[in-house]
């Protein structure tokens, strides 16, 4: 039999669903015993995720490892008293270890022992007595490498932080509000990235001098620089998110939809480049350290080390350049170890590597 | 914790006169300047998106008020401007008789209570480092409602109340599923007790059968509280099913108001005839004339002169004193929109250009000796890459009201439509000139 073509037509609502009642619906028994359940069942943060992932990455945890030892062997390295400068308190010893054999300033540290060379007057190549050797004053590299640390590890930390304080703030600033605000600080950005990164710190020492606090500015003059650009493209995006529009919405102030509903969301980014830059930031440091724009020469700061040793190959003393090279080189690989683990665990496809696609 | 506010305004206590709407929209514009770079800036040369163009609505309370449109017509910036997300460039939004476009952003502040939004998709809707429980708090932190334990049991009953189980509060957005997020933003906007809600496509990103569940919760909502709502969307279906009333957009201005049965009915507008023909039909012997438009939305920062639809527009009203069929009339037309834009690529061309064109753009052999003389000069000019001339010519001489003068709204049996076809002046093609046109 020959199927029949069916009538064309064009009236609509031909086909209707009759006798369908909603409340008996919801109202019958039971077909199964499936309830519709959520699809996770346990409460986890992007940050708990996050620490899963990193957790599981062993180069990073290896990195973590060396910079924590790093740290713990600088605060243990001497003991640690409170300035005199405070009224009750002065002198009080708060860190009584010492894992350095002698205090980083001690001279002829093994003239005593044995006679000096006419070459090397008081280094001492590695001996039991200092297994880092001496270097031109007689002082005990051990010793210097790891109460160095103090220095180098803290100028890291603290101009990174500092910066952050203040890239954050413009950045979010720049980003939020757009238009002249925006122009101008982007184009003050603009202006300081123009300049080489140590061109500027050079200049900022020259005007302040050196020390301390100063190198620790000179740094920060340029560090922030990135941080500011990379979270003034990450609000852009981030504060056309509708969840943005809704707290506007609901009567929040643009203070409140910056901290709680911006930032949060657009900080990833900033957090890995920050890690990153600790290592750039000491060796920066350790570098205008070398060119003499750093701490005092007598300080132990790595690269001032490296500097007031510069000829130290030359004469034979290998030891005197080789161990705080070494130093900041362990610290630096280990935060760029880090780093990219921070990077890698806030990046969820991270999830899939070495697992050979899905899951 | 000071108790500025209380969770419940006690119901049928109502502050508005009984004859004003609950929200009434005159005349709102919105501009965007485009390239809005700093070079352009310096040199004045700046393009305005015009994205709302004049726009009056009324809103009544417990009323749902549906706006339709296609992609980029400006209904979602028409519900921004009213809860003003974004400033108005011109006209006044008046919410309980008051203009809320000349507040202070402190009196705006407490107004945010009165009006709430549901976006359209649930996941970006929702801060993903925010659990239920701050989400649908923000509100009572913001507008400090209520001691902490008052908040908790609040947050509980909205989350009931919209269908979520109450102990879901501690939980993070990605945890739930689509049709759960918009609960959870429905929950958000009513956690303030509004008396309006913007819904911006709450169900345009949802399966079909959750988008059913969600009409229904809104609907719900609406007969318990009284809540009225501006519904956007942009599907016709959707609306029927639950707008009191329906605005059809196109291109920042409204096209057609009715209520659904208005709207389904003809004569309608030209638009709004090729939307409902687009709806799909259930049946499989069903073959319905569906109406293609030609081309593509034109730009809104140069939008075509006149009624804006013209250019697509199948039912353009022919010029006085030619007898041209309307698709003789509507090649000519799309011909000219080309010749308009200079959207011609004449290099393509060989022989004669002309005939070429006439070929390559389908117009029929059939049409009038008269039009087809004003064609062939019009076409020589363009030979001769002479659009200008072309197009002025083509302007002049075959003229229709629909590219000349921009449609008022006027009443009709069905509704109220702004288009010439509704304009008895208008009916043999003659172009009054624009003072009569204002006079009426």
């Amino acid at each position: 039999m020959a199927p029949t073509t069916p009538e064309r037509t064009t009236e609509r609502g031909r086909i209707r669903i009759s006798g369908f009642d909603p409340d008996v619906v919801a109202s019958r028994e039971p077909l199964s015993s499936w309830t519709p359940e959520l699809e996770a069942t346990e409460g986890k943060g992007r940050l708990e995720y996050a620490w899963e992932r990193f957790k599981r990455n062993r180069l990073a945890l290896f990195g973590t490892g060396v910079i924590v030892f790093m740290v713990l062997l600088a605060v243990f390295a001497r003991p640690i008293e409170l300035p005199d400068s405070l009224p009750v308190l002065a002198g009080q010893v708060i860190q009584p270890f010492s894992l350095a054999p002698v205090s980083p300033g001690t001279q002829d540290l093994i003239n005593a022992h044995n006679p000096p060379t006419l070459e090397n007057l008081a280094a001492w190549p590695p001996s039991p007595l200092g297994i880092f050797g001496t270097d031109w004053a007689g002082r005990d590299l051990f010793s210097r490498v790891i109460y160095g640390g103090r220095w180098s590890l803290s100028i890291g930390f603290i101009a990174v932080a500092v910066a952050l304080f203040i890239g954050i703030p413009l950045g979010s600033i720049a980003g939020y509000y757009g238009g002249k605000i925006d122009e101008a600080i982007m184009r003050v950005v603009d202006m300081l990235y123009a300049f080489p990164f140590i061109v500027l710190a050079i200049a900022v020492i020259a005007i302040l001098g050196r020390g301390y606090w100063e190198l620790v500015l000179a740094l920060v003059a340029v560090g922030w620089l990135p941080y500011a650009r990379i979270i003034r493209g990450e609000i852009l995006s981030v504060k056309e998110n509708e969840y943005v529009a809704a707290a506007k919405a609901l009567g929040a102030t643009d203070r409140m939809i910056i901290i709680r509903h911006i930032l949060p969301n657009a900080m990833a980014p900033v957090i890995v480049q920050a890690t990153l830059s600790v290592g750039t930031i000491v060796l920066a440091a350790a570098a205008l350290g070398f060119i003499g724009l750093g701490l005092s020469p007598a300080s132990a700061e790595w690269g001032v080390m490296l500097n007031v040793e510069q000829d130290s190959i030359a004469r034979g003393r290998w030891w005197a350049g080789v161990f705080p090279g070494l130093a900041i080189f362990t610290f630096v690989m280990a935060i760029n170890l880090l780093g990219d683990g921070v990077r890698d665990a806030f990046d969820p496809q991270g999830d899939r590597t070495g697992s050979g696609g899905m899951r | 914790m000071s108790q500025q506010g209380t969770l419940h305004r006690p119901m049928g206590v109502s502050l508005m006169s009984s004859k004003e709407p609950l929200l009434r929209v005159e005349g709102l514009k919105k501009y965007y300047e485009a390239e809005n770079d700093f070079l352009s800036q310096l040199l004045g040369r700046s393009k305005t998106v015009k994205a709302v163009d004049g726009v009056s609505l009324e809103i009544g309370e417990g009323e749902t008020f549906g706006l339709v449109g296609e992609s980029g017509c400006g209904k979602s910036t028409i519900g921004r401007t009213i809860l003003q997300l974004e400033e108005p460039t011109a006209g006044s939004v008046y919410f309980r008789g008051q203009d809320i476009t000349k507040l202070s952003s402190e009196e705006l502040r407490n107004l945010r209570t009165e009006m709430q939004v549901i976006f359209q998709n649930p996941h970006s809707s929702l801060n993903p480092r925010l659990t239920v429980n701050d989400i649908i708090g923000e509100a009572f932190e913001i507008h400090d409602i209520g001691t902490e334990s008052e908040r908790d049991t609040r947050i509980k009953e909205l989350l009931e109340r919209v269908g979520l189980n109450a102990s879901h509060a501690n939980r993070y957005p990605h945890e739930f599923s689509g049709g759960q997020l918009q609960r959870i933003g429905i929950a958000r906007a009513l956690a303030v007790d509004p008396d309006f809600i913007v819904c911006d496509e709450p169900v345009s990103a949802l399966d079909v059968s959750v988008q059913a569940q969600i009409l229904n919760l809104l609907e719900d909502l609406q007969a318990e509280f009284g809540i009225s709502y501006l519904f956007i969307a942009h599907d016709l279906s959707v609306v029927e099913h639950i707008a009191d009333r329906i605005a059809v957009m196109y291109l920042g201005e409204i096209a057609e108001y009715g209520t659904p049965e208005e709207l389904f009915t003809p004569p309608q507008h030209p638009y709004t005839e090729a939307l409902l023909s687009a709806i799909p039909e259930a049946d499989p012997r069903w073959d319905g004339n569906r109406i293609i438009l030609e081309g593509t939305v034109p730009s809104p920062i140069n939008p075509p002169s006149g009624c804006k639809f013209h250019t697509r527009c199948p039912k353009v009203i022919p010029p006085a004193g030619y007898a041209l069929e309307q698709d003789e009339w509507r090649a000519i037309l799309s011909l000219r929109t080309r010749i308009d834009n200079g959207n011609i690529p004449l290099d393509q061309f060989s022989g004669d250009i002309a005939t070429a064109i006439r070929e390559e753009y389908d117009i029929p052999d059939t049409i009038p000796a008269d039009v087809d003389r004003i064609l062939s000069e019009a076409l020589e000019a363009v030979a001769v890459d002479d659009f200008e001339r072309a197009s002025s010519m083509l302007d002049k001489e075959l003229e229709t009201p629909c590219a000349v003068h921009n449609p008022a709204i006027r009443s009709t049996a069905n509704g109220q439509v702004a288009c010439h076809l509704f304009d008895d002046r208008y009916a043999d093609g003659t172009v009054y000139p624009e003072t009569t046109r204002e006079a009426n």
